[in-house]
């Protein structure tokens, strides 16, 4: 028997079990996962979609090992990452992962291309930061800093970044966060086209629902918990979104 | 209470960068612990001395002549300028006590019968002051009475020109004459072996026929007096009675060696606080724009907000002086209780009789003031400059003004490093000043760790070459009287004497146009071995054939160079005047004199050779029988070992330079920590989202470590030469300040200090990569995601 939350069709990447976090904030106990099962098939597509506060950004950051569950399991690739230590997650971040968040993060005082060589520089085999730019369509703009460019464009500098390492999975945290719908289309667009093309197993958080039809499935959390999965008969391009 | 969200906002601030506060206060304070220390003990030290000499009438000119008539001090005080004639009757006596192998010099002072003298009068510190008529009464020199336990009701044997009496102590006290107590031709006091013993002036005189006469005259001169024309006056009406020589205060014995003391602590006191005071000023100044910057995007959210530009800097200066006043407190605390200590330390060393710990209020205000100013000016031009910024602008991060690929990429040599050596050459190589100015304050902490260890090398090295290079001898003999030659070649028959050299020393006035100076004239042997003539470095100094060498200060007061004439004024025998050539200069670390050989100074006086001061290689096994010989020649007046000399001398001044460079090496110490720590921890907070942003990446904790490190080595790396530099130039700077007819030692700074500066720059960057370690493990990956700056 198949539950929606699997896709019966992929070998799972990334697999959650029970996932919990519990903020520790002085006396207080704040509960940002509460038991969350969730599966990363590879190859797929999957939006995050939940109101501010669900816990959406806490369960990415557990998957892209850059924190550590309280409790529940949490393996990549059958392996698991929960003890993996901070030497461990470092690697996996490393090798396996690649991220982009709504405030960018890049290195201000390095070029686009230089931003994106940070990774290819320690990374196995990796796209050549030249080649990673032409894939975002940047190519022109390499030798520019961070602030030489718009908010649109150092998002597609920092998806670049992201993939220069040609990760086993994408994760992006609202990515089109802080750009308008055009521009936020376009970096939809470069992150769908990083999908079909790499076949990078892909999750984007995102405030806007209408984003869903893009996914091949849906995740909504609500109040730390997953509160349905839905999975798209077929896939909308980003190109033709509207909201 | 009801707190403003700003001051809410202030005292968050202050509790986040409290590490980073409390070394910057901690730099403060040491500033201005340095700054107090110094400058109070300096001023205590001054006033004592000067209400010392003010209350106990200390004179402003002396003068000896062999016997003048009583009635010539009508004269005397009829010279213009002059208050206060006072006449003595002073002698050399010997004090043979059991205690001391060889007798105790002395000198007998006369005091008018029945009254305190006029000038220099007695500190008395136990008993009475001698009453007429009771000729064995005597006040004796207080050192000299503690060093051999006599006390009021002690008698002991004095020998008053050959003749002995035995004399009673009715008192023992001090003088402000006699505050560095020491026998002529002494370099150092020796309390143990020498004595000043006031007694009646009629008790005295008999004993020297000098009854109706006197052969020593104190002075106290009206204010605005010009004191040069006193002096001369002085000396021509004393010239027909034998007079030995007029000198103001600057020259006489005690006040010039207490000068001597005084000014190695005035180079201290009077360059390295401002040092320091500058080094934490631009420590502060640096380390505070730079935590402002960091706020940058705070200040332009609260610009957007509608606070007014007044407001902001307003609470931006409320955060500098709460950093500031913190520092100053601690760093006030901390002086006053060091330059108290100091002060009482030095006091007892003069026995100051009136000690007073003063701290003036300019002295303070000076230390917070520039403290304050330079945290303000730094804080005030980068929150200008930031408040001028459009707020939109203000909270993008700054963009990299230029950029260019840098040689090293260009050469290619950057490829052949890893990825974190990368960013650390593109950080410098695109961040120059940033790293120019962390350099600069770390150098100068480098620097100040330099000049506190510089004086006792100074010391040292001047010891060294006094004491190991020019006097060779093991004992110095003095004569009573020039003698002939010959006897030297007598002492060089005596067992034990390995081998004799004779000097001739005379005293002379160097005269030029209307000025002088009061010298001396050394007459060596052809081949001097014992006594060699040396300069500051060390260096032996040939002695012409012919003309005189002048130490090079002597001349450069005058105006002379080699090849031209010095006028000299004997002042003994038959006085006359000289015109001599001068044929050489040699850079001497004290002293202003003569050398000549001895071939051509006799000549010079119309006199047959004849020697003053013998200088003795002694078998050291019978060193004890020999000196117990020589005591014992009627000629001899004294006998000193150099290793006594040395070692008293060493004593005496390594105690006071000890200590100053001990509490000058820790506050430089901690400021260097300050600096380095400071700079780690800004460099760590300015670049922690990138850092951060490296972490998610896969950098590892190491790698971004070497990031941050890398840098912090290079700057501390950088620092250390450019602060072994500047600390020697401060050196030289120090020893401007002292009196250069006194002192003139070289700029020498010794391996070992330049050792430990390096030590303490290097220890201070160790502890500070640890502390910012431990910051960088708990580098927060999340949190610097969700905000953009
Ligand atoms: N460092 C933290 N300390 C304490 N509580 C935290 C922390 N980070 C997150 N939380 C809490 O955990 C819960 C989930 O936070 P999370 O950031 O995952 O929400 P989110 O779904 O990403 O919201 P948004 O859409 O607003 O980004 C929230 O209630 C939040 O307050
Ligand atoms: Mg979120």
């Amino acid at each position: 028997m198949t539950s929606p939350l699997e896709n019966p069709a992929a070998v799972p990447v990334i697999e959650a079990r029970g996932l919990t976090k519990i903020y520790q904030m002085g006396e207080v106990e704040v509960p940002a996962l509460r038991g969350v099962d969730f599966v990363l098939g590879e190859g797929e597509f999957v939006v995050l979609l939940g109101a501010s506060g669900s816990g959406k950004s806490t369960l990415l950051n557990l998957l892209g090992g850059l924190d550590v569950p309280t409790d529940g399991w949490l393996a990549y690739r059958g392996r698991e990452l929960t003890h993996l230590g901070e030497a461990g997650l470092t690697a996996y971040r490393r090798h396996h992962v690649g991220f982009v968040f709504q405030f960018y993060n890049l290195i201000p005082s390095l070029t686009a291309l230089e931003n994106v060589a940070l990774v290819t520089e320690i990374a196995e085999d990796p796209l050549s930061p030249a080649e990673a730019l032409e894939l975002v369509g940047l190519g022109p703009r390499r030798d520019h800093f961070p602030s030489q460019l718009s908010g649109g464009e150092q998002q597609r500098v920092a998806i670049a970044r992201a993939i220069a390492k040609r990760p086993d999975v994408l994760l992006c945290d609202e990515p089109t966060g802080a750009l308008d719908f055009q521009t936020g289309v376009l970096v939809l667009e470069v992150i769908e086209r990083v999908n079909a093309e790499l076949g990078t197993t892909t999750a984007v958080i995102t405030h806007n629902a209408p984003v869903a039809r893009i996914a091949d499935r849906v995740v909504m959390l609500a109040d730390g918990l997953v509160h349905g999965v839905e999975a798209n008969a077929t896939r909308v391009p980003a190109s033709e979104l509207t909201w | 209470m009801l707190v403003d969200a700003l001051h809410r906002k202030l005292f968050r601030n202050l509790a986040e960068l409290r590490g980073q506060l409390v070394t910057i206060a901690l730099v403060v304070a040491c500033g201005i612990a340095a700054y107090v220390c110094l400058r109070s003990t300096w001023d205590s030290l001054l006033f004592s001395r000067t209400t010392y000499y003010e209350r106990y009438r200390f004179a402003d000119v002396f003068a000896t002549c062999k016997r003048a008539p009583e009635a010539l001090r009508g004269r005397l005080e009829a010279i213009p300028g002059v208050a206060i004639a006072e006449t003595r009757v002073t002698e050399r006596v010997l004090i043979p006590l059991d205690d001391l192998p060889e007798p105790a010099s002395g000198r007998v002072v006369s005091i008018p019968a029945g009254r305190s003298p006029a000038l220099d009068a007695l500190f008395l510190r136990s008993g009475r002051l001698v009453e007429p008529g009771h000729n064995d009464e005597v006040v004796l020199l207080e050192t000299f009475a503690k060093g051999h336990d006599l006390t009021p009701g002690s008698r002991f044997p004095v020998v008053f020109n050959g003749q002995r009496r035995q004399l009673r102590v009715v008192g023992t006290a001090a003088s402000p004459e006699y505050i560095m107590a020491m026998a002529p031709g002494d370099l150092t006091p020796d309390p143990l072996r020498f004595a000043v013993l006031w007694m009646d002036r009629d008790a005295l005189a008999p004993a020297f026929q000098m009854q109706g006469a006197f052969n020593d005259l104190t002075l106290r001169l009206q204010p605005g007096a010009s004191e040069p024309a006193v002096l001369e006056a002085v000396d021509t009406l004393l010239e027909p009675y034998g007079g030995l020589g007029t000198v103001g205060r600057s020259k006489q014995l005690s006040h010039f060696m207490l000068s001597g003391e005084l000014s190695q602590l005035e180079g201290m006191a009077s360059v390295v606080p401002v040092i320091f005071l500058g080094v934490a000023a631009f420590l502060l100044n640096v380390v505070l724009s730079r935590l402002v910057f960091l706020q940058r995007s705070q200040i332009a959210a609260l610009k957007a907000l509608g606070y007014r530009d007044l407001t902001i800097g307003l609470h931006f200066l409320e955060l500098v002086s709460v950093i500031v006043l913190l520092g100053a407190a601690g760093g006030l605390g901390l002086g006053i209780w060091f330059g108290r200590m100091m002060t009482e330390l030095y006091a007892a060393f003069f026995h100051f009789p009136v000690l007073e710990y003063r701290l003036a209020p300019s002295v303070v205000f000076a230390a917070v003031g520039i403290s304050l100013l330079a945290a303000l000016a730094g804080a005030l031009f980068t929150v200008r400059a930031v408040v001028r910024l459009p707020p939109a602008e203000a909270m993008r991060p700054p963009a990299p003004t230029i950029y260019h690929r840098t040689v090293l990429e260009r050469l290619g040599l950057l490829a052949l490093l890893g990825p974190a050596a990368r960013m650390v050459v593109r950080e410098i190589e695109r961040r120059p000043l940033r790293l120019l100015l962390s350099s600069v304050g770390i150098a100068m902490a480098v620097a100040i760790t330099v000049i506190g260890q510089f004086w006792g090398d100074a010391m040292d090295f001047m010891i060294d070459v006094q004491f190991g290079g020019a006097m060779r001898e093991d004992l110095t003999v003095v004569f009573t009287e020039p003698r002939p030659a010959r006897a030297v070649r007598e002492l060089a028959h005596l067992p034990g004497v390995l081998r004799v050299e004779g000097l001739r020393e005379v005293p002379v006035r160097v005269r030029s146009g209307a000025g002088f100076r009061d010298s001396i004239l050394i007459g060596y042997p052809d081949e001097p071995d014992l006594r060699r003539l040396l300069d500051q470095y060390g260096k032996p100094h040939p002695l012409p054939v012919s003309g005189v060498v002048l130490t090079d200060k002597l001349a450069e007061l005058f105006d002379i160079e080699p090849g031209q004439s010095v006028t000299l004024e004997v002042r003994e025998g038959d006085r006359r005047h000289l015109d001599v050539l001068v044929s050489g200069l040699v850079g001497e670390s004290f002293g202003l004199r003569v050398h000549a050989r001895a071939a051509t100074v006799a000549p010079l006086l119309g006199e047959e050779p004849l020697v003053t001061t013998a200088l003795l290689l002694v078998d050291p096994a019978t060193a004890g029988a020999t000196r117990a010989r020589l005591k014992e020649l009627p000629a001899v007046a004294s006998v000193t070992r150099r290793d006594n000399l040395a070692e008293r001398f060493v004593e005496q001044s390594r105690a006071m330079i000890v200590t100053f460079s001990i509490i000058l090496t820790l506050f430089a110490s901690v400021i260097a920590v300050g600096v380095v720590y400071n700079n780690a921890r800004v460099a760590l907070s300015m670049r922690s989202r990138e850092l951060a942003s490296l972490r998610v990446l896969g950098f590892s904790q190491a790698e971004v470590g070497a990031i941050l490190l890398g840098e912090l080595a290079v700057q501390v790396l950088l620092a250390i030469p450019a602060g072994l530099a500047i600390g020697t130039w401060l050196a030289g700077l120090m020893m401007s300040t002292v009196d250069p007819e006194t002192y003139r030692f070289p700029v020498v700074v010794s391996a070992r200090s330049y050792a430990f500066a390096v030590v303490v720059a290097l220890v201070s960057g160790v502890i500070s990569a640890l502390l910012v370690r431990r910051r960088l493990q708990s580098l927060d990956l999340i949190g610097v995601l969700k905000t953009r700056d």
